[in-house]
This record gives structure tokens, C-alpha cells and sequence, in this order.
């Protein structure tokens, strides 16, 4: 057996894997197991069925949120129509298996690539055009992809929405929340190892360059558009993904949900996950996904109090309020998110008593 | 024939409003590089300070304009302080998605305090304003909005072009550390440069509150349409931004008239799209994008 690797005193790296491992110490892996072990045999077990329903939305969340923080956090390029892009998945995903009959695992594949392919056409302007004009452009793309939504009703019969046909995976039938809950939560153990590990390949380099330096990674020789077009095509697969996911798992799909709160939404999620993070994007999907909850579960709360109700309709602009302040609070006071709060959390813990 | 005019006449009326509209977003962008995304919901926030002083507290008109006016400016310097004067250096990404933020924080707070029902104001405009013309009848909100958006025009060309301040912020547009180092006060440009806009976002708010009565959904949705008006017409134009509404608003409801209804609302977006992939620095802006 190997040397087990523990917490030196303090950072030596003597050699460029170092730098890159995922893992620095041996006890990480440990937690990494850990961790897997309660997400598989004992979360859903002792999990409620509503429980069950916010974790597997927060499942869903969190895959399209990696995505967004490929595109924003490591490439620097900011999306507003994620939104759009998560609606172009689930659309996708319900029109391959109600009108071609794709089965669930192919259905959601597909509508990843599509709404790759669809966020690479978006992301076309960048050719010519930096920060704000993309910005400016995706935020367009959000409006045209609802108009489709809307308007295409040969395709997407329109504001009648699609239902969906059950899921089957393998000759099982996956209903209910638990069963729903391991194919989210398989794909997203396997999307996230992706995404970390494509932030160390040359991929990643690549788009952490063109972050930090557009020009200079162009004059150290990375061709910027090629790898612009691929991390919108990647992050947009995602959100495809998480998607179509989505669109199986709550079974029917109407227009209504992808509008550009939602984009705002996702883009709370990663500020306040912390940029650049795999799990702060995880992180911001759990705050996101559970202050909404509470948001709605307090507007019902108070709905059913008789002379209450007045309250509980004020409640509902409330959540907006709350992303927003979420937003410049973070943006503000701790622009490396919950990731950062959480490293600072880890390294108290490591370095009591002596904090040097 | 007769549909065609009535048309342009509309398509004109429309497209003043966004051109109205557009211009606090480009006070922004021309002194700070700012893109702001709560442009919308500072327009809402100038009219409905208006509707409370002038409805609510029932204050003579010219006294709540005055209050208003005051009171937007004061809080273009709080927004500064507060919320951009701490990324004052910072990247660019993140100060756009601070405005993104302030934008939902403003209208969930204009949501919880005014509600999403429609408002009017009462009817002060004098009614020899208006302009008869044959058939066409042109009402005095038009006129006055006109006359508004001319003077704005006049006074901030020469602001930009020839006073100390207008320069300043030019300057602190181009290049924020250039223009510390070379002794430019950038915080009080900031500051001024938001309280400016913030008064004449206010300004353009009431005007389109007598157009249009004012409702949070409404105008926030009309402060996004002025993304396409102001790259149309050149980010840092103010002429731009009035030619690229009128030319926004009669293609909306010429497509509205002719095309169809709903494609109405996103061939704005679509033209949006086509610009930028064409001429992404509109028809008078600053020729100087850096291709990367």
C-alpha cells in the first residue's frame, strides 16, 4: 500500500501534478466515499417524500448550474439565457420521445446535444464581440427561444405544453420520487467528475486563459473561438441535460417556467456558490433551490391563516427581492461564494488550535 | 394607405418612448461603461416616486416634480455608494451581474410596496400643447416628450463634448485605471454619473407614465427593450439611442400590423441579434471593439 498523503504544514508543491490533483490529502478521497455513500444508501431512505422532491430538484439544479459556472466562472463569458437554454433541454427531451419515440436515456442524451448545438449558435457572436455585447446577445437568445416556445406550436403546442411518457431505464419502470432521485443523482455524480476533471485537462487551462486574458491566451497560441464555441456548447449541454431531466421527472412541460428569472435564478445560484467552483455551484443550487422552498412554503403558511393572506401576497414579489440582495450581497462581501466560506470553514477546523 | 400612416404614427409614438427610455441607459454606459440591467426598474423607481408624491401626498405637480427630481438624484449617489463604489476596479463580469441583481432586488421592492396593478397620474399636461395637423392629432404627452427629448439632446451633447465633468467621465469610461493615474477623481465621476442618470431615468419614467400609466411588469419588460434601441443606434450615442427607437418602434408595430402579433414582441431581439453579428457597434457608435 501507497504512503497515505495528510495535511503537510502548510503548501508545498514540488511538482506540477500537485497542482493539478483533484484530491491534495488522502483523507479528501475519504470524504469524497463518505459522501457517496450517504447521497446512495441513506439519504433516501430516511428522507420524506417532499424531502425527497426538494433534493431531487436540488439534483437538477445543480447539474445545470456546473454547467453555467464552466461558461462564467471559467471562461469568463456570461450567459443570461440559461434560462432559455434549460426550456430548449426539456422541450427537446419531450418532443424526441412523444413524437419519434426515443426511449428516456436517449430522449435526455439528445436533448443535450441539441440545446448544445443551440447554445453554440448563440454563442456565434462572440466571434467579433467581448463581455457586454455577449451578455447582450444571450440576453436576446432568451427572448427569442420563449417567443419559440410560445409561437412554434406545430412543435411545442404552444402554451398547452407536453406531457410526457413515463420513464423506463433498462426495462424498469422509474416513478416516484426515490427511484427518480438515483437517475438524477447517478448523472450528476458522473457530470461532476466530468466537469472537474475537464477543468484540468487542456480544455480547462484553455478557458481559464481566456478568463484571465483573452489577449495573451491568444498570443500563447489557444485558438479563442474554437474554445469559446466549446464552453458554450458544453455548458449549454448541461443545461440541456438537467433539462430534459427535469422535464421527465415533473412529467408535463409548459412554457411558463423559462423566462429570464430563471436565468437570474442560475446565475444567483453560481455568485453565490462562488465562481470558478464546482462545489460552490452545488452550494448555490442547495441555497437557491431551498430558499425558494421556504419562500413558497411561508406564502402557503400564511395563506391559511384567516386575515393573513394580505401578508402572503406580498410575500411572492419578496422572492425576487431576496435573489437580488442574495446577488449583490455576495457580489459584494464574498465574490468567491459559499466555495470560499466553506475553505475558510475546513481550514479552521484543520488548523485548531493553532490558527497561524 | 390610411392603415399605413396610422401605423407609422404609432410606430412613431412607440418608438419615442423607447428612445426616452434609452436615454438614462446611455448616461450610464457613456460615463461609467456600466451596463445596466436595473435601467428598467430605475425607470419605475423615478415614476412611482412621482405617483406617491403627487397622488398619495396629493403635493402640487410642479413641487412633486421638483421633489422627485431631488430625491432620484439623492438616490443615483446612495445606489453608487452602497453597491458599485465597492467594485469600483473590479472586473467588468462582475459589476454586470450586480446590476442584474439590483435589478430583481428593485422590482421585488416595487412589487412588495406599490403591488403590479396600473397606475395613472392625473391629468396636468396643458392642453394647448397639442399639435392638429390635418387628421392627425398629436397629444401634448407627445409633444412634451418631444421637447423633453431635444433639450436633452442639446444640453448633454455639449456636456460630453465640452465641460470638465462630461470629459471626466468620457475619460473614466475608456479606461478606469488610466484615468486614476492621471488624476481623474474617478469615485466622484461615479458618483455623479449615476446620480445624473438616476434623475433623468426618473425624468423619462414620469413621461412614460403619463403614455403609458405605470405598472412594475410593464416597465421593467420596456427597460430591457432598450438593449436593442441603444445597440441599433451605438452605445455611446445619445442622437443613436433617440434614431434607434423610432426605428425599433416602427418595425415593432409594422411587423405587429403586417407579420403577425406575437412576432412583434422579439423582432426587436432578432434585429438585436443580427446587429451584433453585423455592425455590433451600431449606426453612431464608437468604432473601437477589440476583436478577440
Amino acid at each position: 500500500m501507497r504512503k497515505l498523503k495528510l495535511h503537510p504544514c502548510g503548501k508545498f508543491n514540488e511538482q506540477y501534478e500537485e497542482e493539478l490533483t483533484i484530491f491534495s490529502t488522502d483523507f479528501g478521497r475519504l470524504w469524497m466515499w463518505v459522501g457517496i455513500v450517504l447521497l446512495f444508501a441513506v439519504v433516501p431512505f430516511i428522507s420524506s417524500h417532499y424531502h425527497l422532491y426538494v433534493i431531487n430538484h436540488i439534483g437538477i439544479a445543480a447539474i445545470a448550474a456546473i454547467g453555467l459556472n464552466i461558461l462564467i466562472g471559467y471562461t469568463g463569458q456570461i450567459s443570461l439565457g440559461h434560462g432559455a437554454f434549460f426550456g430548449v433541454g426539456a422541450y427537446a427531451a419531450a418532443i424526441l420521445a412523444t413524437r419519434v419515440g426515443f426511449p428516456f436515456w436517449l430522449s435526455v442524451i439528445s436533448a443535450g446535444v441539441i440545446t448544445a448545438l443551440v447554445g453554440v449558435v448563440f454563442g456565434l457572436p462572440s466571434v467579433r464581440l467581448k463581455h457586454l455585447y455577449l451578455t447582450i446577445a444571450t440576453l436576446a437568445g432568451q427572448f427569442i427561444l420563449q417567443y419559440l416556445f410560445v409561437s412554434w406550436e406545430s412543435l411545442t403546442k404552444g402554451p398547452e405544453g407536453i406531457m410526457l411518457p413515463r420513464a423506463s431505464l433498462l426495462g424498469f419502470d422509474i416513478k416516484g420520487d426515490r427511484t427518480f432521485y438515483y437517475v438524477i443523482f447517478v448523472c450528476f455524480v458522473i457530470l461532476t467528475w466530468v466537469a472537474v476533471n475537464l477543468i484540468r485537462t487542456r480544455f480547462g487551462r484553455a478557458f481559464i486563459a481566456i478568463r484571465d486574458n483573452d489577449r495573451a491566451a491568444e498570443g500563447m497560441g489557444i485558438p479563442i473561438f474554437k474554445y469559446k464555441l466549446l464552453s458554450f456548447a458544453i455548458s449549454s449541454f448541461y443545461a440541456g441535460f438537467a433539462g430534459g431531466l427535469a422535464a421527465y421527472y415533473i412529467g408535463s412541460i409548459t412554457p411558463e417556467p423559462y423566462t429570464l428569472m430563471l436565468s437570474v435564478e442560475y446565475i444567483a445560484m453560481i455568485i453565490i456558490g462562488g465562481l470558478g467552483s464546482i462545489p460552490g455551484a452545488v452550494f448555490g443550487a442547495i441555497f437557491i433551490t431551498v430558499l425558494n422552498e421556504i419562500l413558497s412554503q411561508s406564502t402557503q403558511f400564511f395563506m391559511n391563516i384567516e386575515g393573513l393572506a394580505k401578508i402572503a401576497l406580498t410575500i411572492a414579489p419578496l422572492r425576487e427581492f431576496v435573489f437580488g440582495l442574495a446577488i449583490v450581497f455576495f457580489i459584494i462581501f464574498e465574490p468567491k461564494g459559499l466555495a470560499e466560506v466553506w475553505r475558510i470553514i475546513r481550514s479552521g477546523f484543520r488548523l485548531w488550535p493553532f490558527s497561524y | 394607405m390610411e392603415f399605413f400612416l396610422q401605423l407609422l404614427i404609432q410606430g412613431l409614438s412607440v418608438g419615442f418612448l423607447y428612445a426616452l427610455a434609452a436615454l438614462g441607459f446611455v448616461m450610464i454606459f457613456k460615463s461609467s461603461s456600466v451596463l445596466n440591467f436595473a435601467h428598467g426598474e430605475l425607470l419605475a423607481i423615478g415614476a412611482f416616486i412621482f405617483l406617491a408624491f403627487s397622488v398619495w401626498l396629493k403635493l402640487p405637480i410642479y413641487l412633486s416634480f421638483l421633489l422627485t427630481l431631488v430625491g432620484t438624484f439623492a438616490m443615483g449617489f446612495v445606489i453608487e455608494r452602497l453597491f458599485l463604489r465597492p467594485l469600483i476596479g473590479e472586473a467588468l463580469i462582475e459589476v454586470i451581474m450586480l446590476t442584474v441583481g439590483l435589478a430583481a432586488m428593485f422590482k421585488g421592492l416595487l412589487l412588495v410596496i406599490f403591488g403590479g396593478n396600473l397606475f395613472n397620474y392625473p391629468d396636468f399636461l396643458p392642453a394647448g400643447l397639442t399639435i392638429k395637423w390635418g387628421a392627425i392629432n398629436i397629444p401634448p404627452v407627445y409633444v412634451a416628450s418631444f421637447i423633453i427629448g431635444i433639450i436633452f439632446l442639446s444640453i448633454f451633447g455639449f456636456f460630453f463634448k465640452y465641460s470638465s465633468q462630461g470629459i471626466y467621465m468620457r475619460s473614466v469610461a475608456d479606461n478606469q485605471p488610466a484615468a486614476l493615474s492621471l488624476g481623474v477623481h474617478v469615485r466622484r465621476v461615479f458618483a455623479m454619473s449615476w446620480a445624473i442618470a438616476a434623475l433623468v431615468c426618473a425624468i423619462s419614467g414620469i413621461i412614460l407614465g403619463i403614455m403609458n400609466g405605470i405598472n412594475v411588469h410593464d416597465i421593467s419588460v420596456l427597460g430591457l427593450k432598450v438593449f436593442p434601441v441603444v445597440i441599433l443606434g451605438g452605445l455611446e450615442s445619445i442622437g443613436g439611442a433617440i434614431i434607434g427607437g423610432l426605428i425599433i418602434g416602427i418595425l415593432e408595430t409594422f411587423t405587429g400590423g403586417y407579420v403577425s402579433t406575437s412576432l412583434k414582441e422579439v423582432i426587436p431581439y432578432i434585429v438585436l441579434v443580427f446587429i451584433l453579428l453585423v455592425k455590433p457597434y451600431g449606426l453612431f457608435g464608437l468604432v473601437e471593439i477589440e476583436r478577440v
